[in-house]
């Protein structure tokens, strides 16, 4: 996989945040036309179908497509990294010709939106629900504590994730919150489960977002300028957050990026833009030292010292993020959304001259990685 | 009748698992391992997760490890009042697991990482036994 195949259509639902007037399948449908329109395709041009959340047979079905080709890789937030993988690995293997990929979610508004039941015999209900999780604030957050004893990190770095976050979101008219915040507000919003307050916590919104793919060679044929996937990694973990290896460090991050950094060829010091998955504030510190930005225990400073902020070295989650601009419950999808528009150069905080971005997602609670690694030229 | 409190989510056991349940409503920590190997892991299963063979044991651990992470928990799950801590206690063992950090305060001053804590049981019905820590008594 080496810029073989691009992305050449992306787009998210025309509104973000509140959207009761839409069902969680027509907020896939809503992105997804978006998407061919933005590529200038119609329906009958897509031939291959990968989503998560809803089963691909009913975003096929929807949307009136007949694909030769379908991925219903479901591993939480981080599925569509997944699927670009896999989806490039499909178009060059001849399997399909143009992929489309959709997320949509009705996070906030609820309106036909499945549960997300947990069987009381799963591993996850013997093992952890009886202790009183009340989903992703205690359960993903639940390794902080041991990494912040580890590493040294205080609350005041945590919140400082979120403090950068809301810079970058003040830049962004469709963020969610933009006005600026302190450490302090932060560190002073409603107690969620400690150590974590609200400030650090990713919103509830609704939304969606669609990709689409092709060969490289048919990409110079699309009105937009293509975005190549240079590289990927993914793995998996654990389902429940209790039983990871390291508190301290993803596995599956580990393993994403370092697959996602060699298929790719590039080193550390050619990445101009990052976006790390971030539900909680303490994901960007796990993804910097996991995909070896920094060393281990050395993120907290690094954010601290701005260098992921506007004007830093090492621009990261330049949407607003989670934190800040939208998180609907799957939110890998926009931040691939994002680090295609920054190499389009159509973000709203535009990276300058940005031409190389890596984006890592997360699935469950460090349940799953996706990693891709995108560029507007071929490297 | 006096409306009946909200009960906590409650496991049901499966095969692999039923040994677990039934210890702890015996009163004990069950946990398995293997013949090969030699280390202890958890959730059960009836085969080693490092190696593969199924040549494994169950075991009383002894109940007693340390506290290895948490949260506290501002909004309270069914059959919980809050605050509440939602732990992870490291097993002398070596595996970890969820439990709740009960008998002491909730409070981060009280709930101090790697204190030594023990396994409390507390019956929840009649199948239903669940593992709890608390502070171990010789701290």
């Amino acid at each position: 996989m080496s810029c073989d195949v691009a992305i050449v259509g992306a787009a998210e639902t025309t509104e973000l945040g509140r959207i009761p007037e839409m069902s969680q399948i027509q907020l896939h449908a809503d992105a997804a036309l978006n998407a061919i329109a933005d590529a200038g395709l119609s329906i009958s041009d897509i031939d291959g179908v990968a989503t998560a959340g809803e089963q691909t047979t009913a975003i096929a079905h929807y949307l009136g497509i007949q694909p030769n080709w379908v991925d219903g890789t479901s591993v939480g937030g981080c599925s569509f990294m997944l699927h670009v993988r896999h989806a490039a690995a499909a178009i060059e293997a001849g399997l399909c010709e143009t992929v489309l990929i959709t997320h949509g979610e009705s996070g906030r508004s609820q309106v036909g939106r499945g549960g997300f039941p947990r069987a009381r015999s799963s591993l996850a209900g013997q093992f952890e629900m009886p202790y009183g999780p009340l989903g992703p604030p205690t359960l993903f957050t639940l390794p902080v504590m041991r990494y912040m004893k580890e590493c040294g990190v205080s609350e005041e770095q945590l919140a400082m994730v979120a403090v950068v976050q809301r810079e970058w979101a003040a830049q962004n008219p469709r963020a969610s919150y933009r006005d600026p915040i302190s450490v302090e507000n932060v560190l002073d919003s409603k107690m969620i489960a400690y150590p974590f307050r609200k400030l650090m916590c990713c919103l509830v919104t609704d939304g969606g977002g669609a990709l689409i793919l092709t060969s490289a060679e048919r990409a110079k044929d699309f009105p937009t300028r293509p975005v190549y996937v240079a590289g990927s990694g993914e793995s998996v973990e654990t389902p429940m957050v209790s039983q990871m290896d390291d508190f301290t460090s993803s596995r599956a991050f580990r393993m994403a990026g370092e697959r996602a950094f060699a298929s790719s060829g590039i080193r550390h010091d050619d990445v101009d833009h990052l976006m790390v998955y971030d539900a909680f504030a303490h994901l960007p510190l796990y993804g910097l030292e996991d995909l070896g930005f920094v060393e281990r225990g050395e993120a907290a400073d690094f954010v601290w010292e701005r260098n992921t902020a506007p004007g830093g070295r090492l621009p990261m989650n330049t949407n607003g993020g989670g934190l800040s601009y939208m998180h609907s419950g799957m939110y890998g999808m926009y931040a691939l959304q994002e680090s295609v528009r920054q190499l389009r150069g159509t973000a709203p905080a535009q990276v300058k001259d940005a031409r190389i971005s890596f984006c890592l997602g997360v699935g469950g609670m460090f349940g799953a990685s996706g990693a891709v690694v995108l560029s507007n030229e071929v490297i | 009748m006096p409306r009946s409190e909200p009960k906590r989510f409650l496991p049901e056991a499966t095969p692999e698992t039923r040994h677990f349940w039934e210890g702890t409503r015996a009163g004990e920590l069950r946990l398995q391992r293997c013949a090969d190997c030699d280390r202890a892991y958890f959730p059960p299963r009836p085969f080693c997760p490092r190696c593969g063979t199924r040549e494994v044991e169950i075991f009383r651990a002894t109940g007693r490890g340390r506290l290895y992470s948490y949260v506290i928990s501002h909004r309270a799950a069914p059959g919980f009042e809050a605050p509440y801590s939602i732990a992870v206690v490291e097993l002398e063992e070596g595996p970890r697991m969820m439990t709740n950090v009960v008998e002491c305060a909730q409070t981060p001053e009280t709930l101090e990482l790697d204190m030594p804590v023990e396994v409390v049981f507390s019956e929840q019905s009649d199948e239903i036994t669940l593992p709890l820590f608390r502070p171990s008594e010789a701290r």
